[in-house]
C-alpha cells in the first residue's frame, strides 16, 4: 500500500505545532496502525530526522496508553477498536490520512501525539475507590453480589482510561470516563457506603480539571473502544443529584 | 546490622511448613504507627506487586515514593493478564486445599522452587480474593451471588477466580485505586513517566535510586531507607514477546550491576497459543487464552507438500493431530512447555503452516459441529473477534493458526524468604524476583504471586528490616559521594548514547538480538547453539556502542533514548541468560536442553547435579560472572518425572 500521512508535530506544550506531510510506500495491510508508524519512524531516523513521538505500550488493546485522532475519529474508523488494534487493511491503497493528538484543555500536548492525562488520575483520586485497607476484608463470599449487578458493574469497569471519549466530545467532557467508575462501584454492595460522596467528589474534580459538561451528543459512546454506554452518565447524574440532597459536607477537589 | 547475604541463606523458618509463616510473622519486629512515618520507602513499578505494595505501605503509614515509566500507574502490564487468579478457597468443594495448591505449584515448576515460599503463597492466596472482592473487583458470580470458578492447566480442581477475560485488568485497577487513595491522602507521592536508571548503595545497603523524568529529561536522586523493585520480567530480551513494548530489565539489571544476584535467568515461559508472526513489521505478539485448547484440536498436515494447501483441501486422513497422537491421556491439554516444544518440532520438520511455515492449526470445526456455533461463540467470542481483527481470518470458518511466543520469565533477582535480595534493603517482588514458580509457571499463578508479595508479604518483612536496622542506618545526604557518583554515571551513559551518532536505529539492534535469542536460547537449546550465542552477543553489543543512532537530545521527551538505555541493558542480560542456559545441562520446565531428554523426547531433569538455584554475581561487562548456588531441599513434595502420556 502507498499512503500519504499528515502527522501533527509539536515540540512541546508551549509550541504552536502543525501538520507534517510524509509519504510511505510498501505498507503491509497486515500491519497495525502503530506498526505502520514504526516503519515511518525507522525511515525518519535513517534520514537523520526526529521520529514521531506517540504513546503506546501493550499493543493489545487493554492498557489504554495509545490513542490518536485518525481522519477526525478518535482511534480511527473501526468501532470498538483501540489504535493499536486497528490494522492497515481498513485503509485503501493511495489513501491520505490525518493523524492528530487528543485535543482537550485538560489533556495538554507534551510532544507530537503524546498528551498528559494526569487529570484522569486525579479524578480517581477524588473518590474512584472503595476505602478498605489491606487485611481488613471479610471472607469474599460473605458479600453476595447478584450476578446481573456484577455483570453490569463489569461492563462499566471495562473502561481502559484512554481518553477517546474526551477527544471525541465537542465539549471535551470526561463524563463517560468518570461515570464508568461511579457506576462500577455504585452497582456493587461494597461501594454503597461512599456512593454519593464519591459521585460528588469525582464530579467536582472533573470540573476543576477543565473538562466540559455533557450535552448528549453521544460521540463518546460511538468512539469508546470498550463499548462503555451513556447509561453510565445517567447513573452518575442520579447519584450526583441525590448526593446534593443528602450531603453532609461540601465536595472536595484539588486545585 | 544486616550483612550482605552472599551465602544465599533463605532465612526461612524451620519446623512444620504449615505454621512457618505464622511463626515468622510473630518473630519479626514491628514498627509502631508513630514510628512508621519516620521511614521513607521507594517502590519502583506499579503493577500488581508494586502497586499493591505502595498502597499497603501508604495505608500503614510509611512515606512512600512510587515510580512508573507509563503515564499512569493504571497501565502496568499486569493489566493484560486474561485468564484468572488461583486461590485455595475450595468454594467448589472439589477437594482443593492450601496443601494441594502448594503441591501443584511445586510440581508444575518442575521441582525448581523453594518449598517454603510456595507454601506461603498458597496460604495467602485466600486472603487475596477477600481483599480484592472488598475493593469492588467485579469477579464472575453465580446467580446466588457467590463467587464462581473455572479450571486451568496443571490442576484437577476449579480454583481460578476471574473477571471475564480481563482478570488482570480488574485486579490491577483494584490496586491502582487503592494506590490513588493513598496519593490523595498524601502518604504516597507518585512519579509517572519516570524511569529508574540506577540503584544507590551506601554502606552495603540499598538507599535510593537515580531516575530520569521522561518528559523533561531531568536526572535526579531519590533517597530512602529501603528500595522495593516490582519491575516485572525480561521477556522483551527476545524483542518479540507478549510483553508490553515498554517492559524492560533495566531496574533489575542496574541492581544486579550494583551487587544483587540474578537467579535462573534462563527459565523462560513460552506460551503455546499466540497469533503467529505476519511479517517484518511485527512489533509484538498477542496471546490467545490457554482456555481455547479445551475445544480446539491442534494439527498440521502429515505431508510437507500439503502445507501450501487450504486447510479445507486437506482430507482427515492427511492430517496429523500430533498432540492427541503422542499424549493420548492429556491430548490437546498438555502443559504449556510441552505444547510449545511439539509445535516447534513439527514446524522444524517443514510441516508448519502460514507465513514462513511458523504456525500450526487450532481447529474448532469438531467443537462447532458438536456444540453448535452459538455455544462456541459464548465461550470464546471475544477471543475469536480479536483473532479476526489481527489476522483478517474468520476462525468459525477456517482453523486458527497459532505459534508459541515468549510470555513470562520465571528467573529474576535472587531473594530470601523475606523477599530481600542478597543486598540488604533491596526487596524484589512479583515477576522481577525468581522465587515461586521454579522452572515453569502454571496458568493463573502470576497474578496470585504479584498480589501476595505486594499486599501480604513485603509489608511485614520490610517493617522487620527497617526496625532491625534503625540504629545502624545513618541519614544519607544528597551530597554523599555514592549519590553523586550514581547521578554522574547515569548522566555519562545518557550522554554516551546520544553521542555515538552511528547509522543503526535502536530497534534494528533490538530485533537482531531478539532473533538471535529466539534461535539459540528459545524453545530448545543445545551446547553448540548457546556457545554461538555467547560469541555473537558481545559482538552485537560492541557494534551497538559504536554504531547506534539516537536522534534528539537528553533534555526532552525522547523515546529513542529511552529505548536505547533499555536495549543496552538487554544486551548485557542476554549474555548472562545464555551462560546460565549453557551451564544448566539438564532440562527443567521451560528450559529444554536437547542433550537431556528421555527416549520419548521429553524434558529430563538431573536432580543429582542441578537441584539448585543458580544465582549469578556480576563482575563487570564481559567478565565471567561468579556462580553461587542455593541448594533446594524437598521435605514435603516427592520428586518425580512429569508424565502426560
Amino acid at each position: 500500500m502507498r499512503l500519504t500521512l499528515n502527522v501533527w508535530r509539536q515540540k512541546g506544550p508551549s509550541d504552536k505545532g502543525g501538520f507534517e506531510k510524509h509519504s510511505l510506500s510498501d505498507v503491509s495491510p497486515d500491519s497495525s496502525f502503530l506498526e505502520m508508524l514504526d516503519v515511518l519512524n525507522e525511515q525518519l531516523i535513517e534520514q537523520g530526522k526526529e521520529p514521531i513521538a506517540f504513546d503506546h505500550d501493550c499493543r493489545e488493546g487493554i492498557c489504554g496508553t495509545c490513542g490518536m485522532v485518525i481522519n477526525g475519529m478518535a482511534h480511527g474508523p473501526q468501532q470498538l477498536t483501540t489504535t493499536c488494534q486497528l490494522h492497515m487493511r481498513k485503509f485503501k491503497d493511495g489513501d491520505e490520512i490525518w493523524i492528530e493528538p487528543w485535543r482537550a484543555k485538560a489533556f495538554p500536548v507534551l510532544k507530537d501525539l503524546v498528551v498528559d492525562r494526569g487529570s484522569f488520575d486525579r479524578i480517581i483520586q477524588a473518590g474512584g475507590y472503595i476505602s478498605v485497607n489491606t487485611g481488613s476484608a471479610p471472607d469474599a463470599n460473605e458479600i453476595l453480589v447478584p450476578k446481573t449487578e456484577a455483570d453490569r458493574a463489569m461492563d462499566a469497569a471495562a473502561c481502559i482510561g484512554c481518553g477517546a471519549c474526551v477527544a471525541a466530545c465537542p465539549n471535551a467532557s470526561a463524563m463517560l470516563f468518570t461515570s464508568a467508575k461511579i457506576a462500577h462501584l455504585g452497582l456493587m454492595p461494597q461501594g454503597q457506603p461512599e456512593r454519593y460522596s464519591r459521585a460528588r467528589n469525582m464530579v467536582a474534580q472533573m470540573d476543576a480539571e477543565g473538562f466540559g459538561g455533557c450535552t448528549n451528543h453521544g460521540e463518546c459512546e460511538a468512539v469508546c473502544p470498550k463499548g462503555i454506554t451513556l447509561e453510565n452518565i445517567a447513573r452518575m447524574n442520579r447519584d450526583f443529584v441525590k448526593g446534593m440532597f443528602i450531603a453532609r459536607q461540601e465536595p472536595k477537589a484539588q486545585a | 546490622m544486616a550483612e550482605r547475604n552472599d551465602e544465599l541463606r533463605d532465612n526461612a523458618p524451620s519446623g512444620p511448613i504449615e505454621t512457618a509463616w505464622d511463626r515468622h510473622r510473630f518473630d519479626m519486629k514491628l514498627v509502631n504507627p508513630a514510628n512508621k512515618r519516620k521511614f521513607d520507602v521507594i517502590v519502583v513499578g506499579t503493577g500488581l506487586a508494586g502497586g499493591a505494595a505502595a498502597a499497603t505501605l501508604g495505608e500503614l503509614g510509611y512515606n512512600v515514593k512510587a515510580f512508573c515509566y507509563q503515564d499512569s500507574p493504571r497501565r502496568a502490564h499486569s493489566i493484560a493478564a486474561q485468564g484468572g487468579i488461583n486461590a485455595a478457597k475450595n468454594y467448589q468443594g472439589d477437594g482443593d486445599s492450601i496443601y494441594r495448591l502448594f503441591y501443584d505449584t511445586v510440581k508444575g515448576g518442575d521441582y525448581r522452587s523453594r518449598e517454603r515460599n510456595v507454601y506461603r503463597l498458597a496460604q495467602i492466596s485466600v486472603d487475596i480474593i477477600d481483599q480484592c472482592a472488598a475493593q469492588g473487583v467485579p469477579f464472575a458470580r453465580e446467580y446466588g451471588g457467590t463467587l464462581t470458578n473455572r479450571s486451568f492447566g496443571g490442576a484437577q480442581v476449579s480454583r481460578t477466580f476471574y473477571a471475564r477475560g480481563q482478570t488482570g485488568q480488574q485486579l490491577l485497577l483494584g490496586a491502582y485505586q487503592a494506590l490513588e487513595r493513598q496519593i490523595q491522602a498524601g502518604k504516597v507521592t507518585m512519579y509517572p513517566r519516570t524511569e529508574m536508571l540506577e540503584l544507590i548503595v551506601v554502606d552495603g545497603r540499598a538507599r535510593g535510586i537515580v531516575t530520569r523524568d521522561m518528559v523533561t529529561g531531568k536526572i535526579e536522586a531519590h533517597l530512602a531507607h529501603a528500595v522495593i523493585l516490582g519491575t516485572g520480567g525480561y521477556g522483551n530480551v527476545f524483542y518479540l514477546s507478549t510483553n508490553a513494548k515498554g517492559c524492560n530489565v533495566t531496574a533489575s539489571w542496574r541492581a544486579h550491576r550494583k551487587g544483587a544476584f540474578f537467579a535462573n535467568p534462563c527459565y523462560t515461559q513460552i506460551h503455546p497459543t499466540c497469533i503467529p508472526v505476519s511479517g517484518d513489521h511485527q512489533s509484538k505478539l498477542t496471546l490467545m487464552s490457554e482456555s481455547l485448547r479445551n475445544d480446539g484440536r491442534v494439527w498440521v498436515p502429515k505431508k510437507k507438500e500439503d502445507t501450501g494447501k487450504k486447510p479445507s483441501q486437506i482430507p482427515e486422513a492427511d492430517r496429523d493431530y500430533y498432540l492427541e497422537r503422542k499424549y493420548p491421556a492429556f491430548g490437546n491439554l498438555v502443559p504449556r512447555d510441552i505444547a510449545s516444544r511439539n509445535a516447534k518440532e513439527v514446524c522444524d520438520e517443514g510441516r508448519g503452516v502460514g507465513p514462513g511455515g511458523l504456525g500450526v492449526y487450532l481447529d474448532f470445526a469438531d467443537a462447532i459441529e458438536r456444540l453448535g456455533k452459538k455455544a462456541i461463540e459464548e465461550r470464546y467470542g471475544n477471543l475469536f473477534e480479536m483473532y479476526e481483527r489481527i489476522t483478517d481470518e474468520d476462525p468459525y470458518e477456517v482453523p486458527m493458526r497459532i505459534y508459541p511466543a515468549v510470555h513470562y520469565t520465571m528467573g529474576g533477582l535472587w531473594v530470601d524468604y523475606n523477599l530481600m535480595s542478597n543486598l540488604p534493603g533491596l526487596f524484589v517482588i512479583g515477576e522481577a524476583n525468581f522465587s515461586d514458580h521454579g522452572a515453569n509457571r502454571l496458568g493463573a499463578s502470576a497474578l496470585m504471586q504479584g498480589l501476595a508479595d505486594g499486599y501480604f508479604v513485603v509489608p511485614y518483612t520490610l517493617g522487620n528490616y527497617l526496625w532491625s536496622e534503625r540504629t545502624d542506618q545513618k541519614p544519607v545526604s544528597a551530597d554523599h559521594p555514592e549519590v553523586k557518583k550514581a547521578i554522574a554515571d547515569v548522566e555519562a551513559r545518557t550522554t554516551k548514547l546520544l553521542s555515538i551518532k552511528g547509522t543503526r536505529s535502536v530497534d534494528s539492534f533490538h530485533r537482531e538480538l531478539g532473533k538471535l535469542m529466539w534461535d539459540k536460547c528459545g524453545m530448545a537449546r543445545n551446547e553448540a547453539g548457546l556457545k554461538e550465542a555467547l560469541e555473537r552477543i558481545p559482538a552485537l553489543r560492541a557494534e551497538f556502542w559504536e554504531n547506534l543512532r539516537v536522534p534528539g537530545t537528553g533534555a526532552e521527551l525522547n523515546q529513542s533514548l529511552e529505548k536505547a538505555g533499555r536495549v543496552a541493558d538487554f544486551l548485557e542480560l542476554a549474555e548472562l541468560f545464555a551462560k546460565d542456559a549453557l551451564h544448566r545441562r539438564e532440562s527443567a520446565g521451560g528450559h529444554f536442553r536437547e542433550e537431556s531428554q528421555t527416549p520419548e523426547g521429553e524434558a529430563l531433569r538431573d536432580d543429582e547435579n542441578f537441584s539448585y538455584v543458580a544465582a549469578w554475581e556480576f563482575n563487570g561487562v564481559g567478565a565471567e560472572p561468579t556462580l553461587h548456588k542455593e541448594q533446594l531441599d524437598f521435605e514435603y513434595v516427592k520428586l518425580t518425572q512429569r508424565s502426560y502420556k
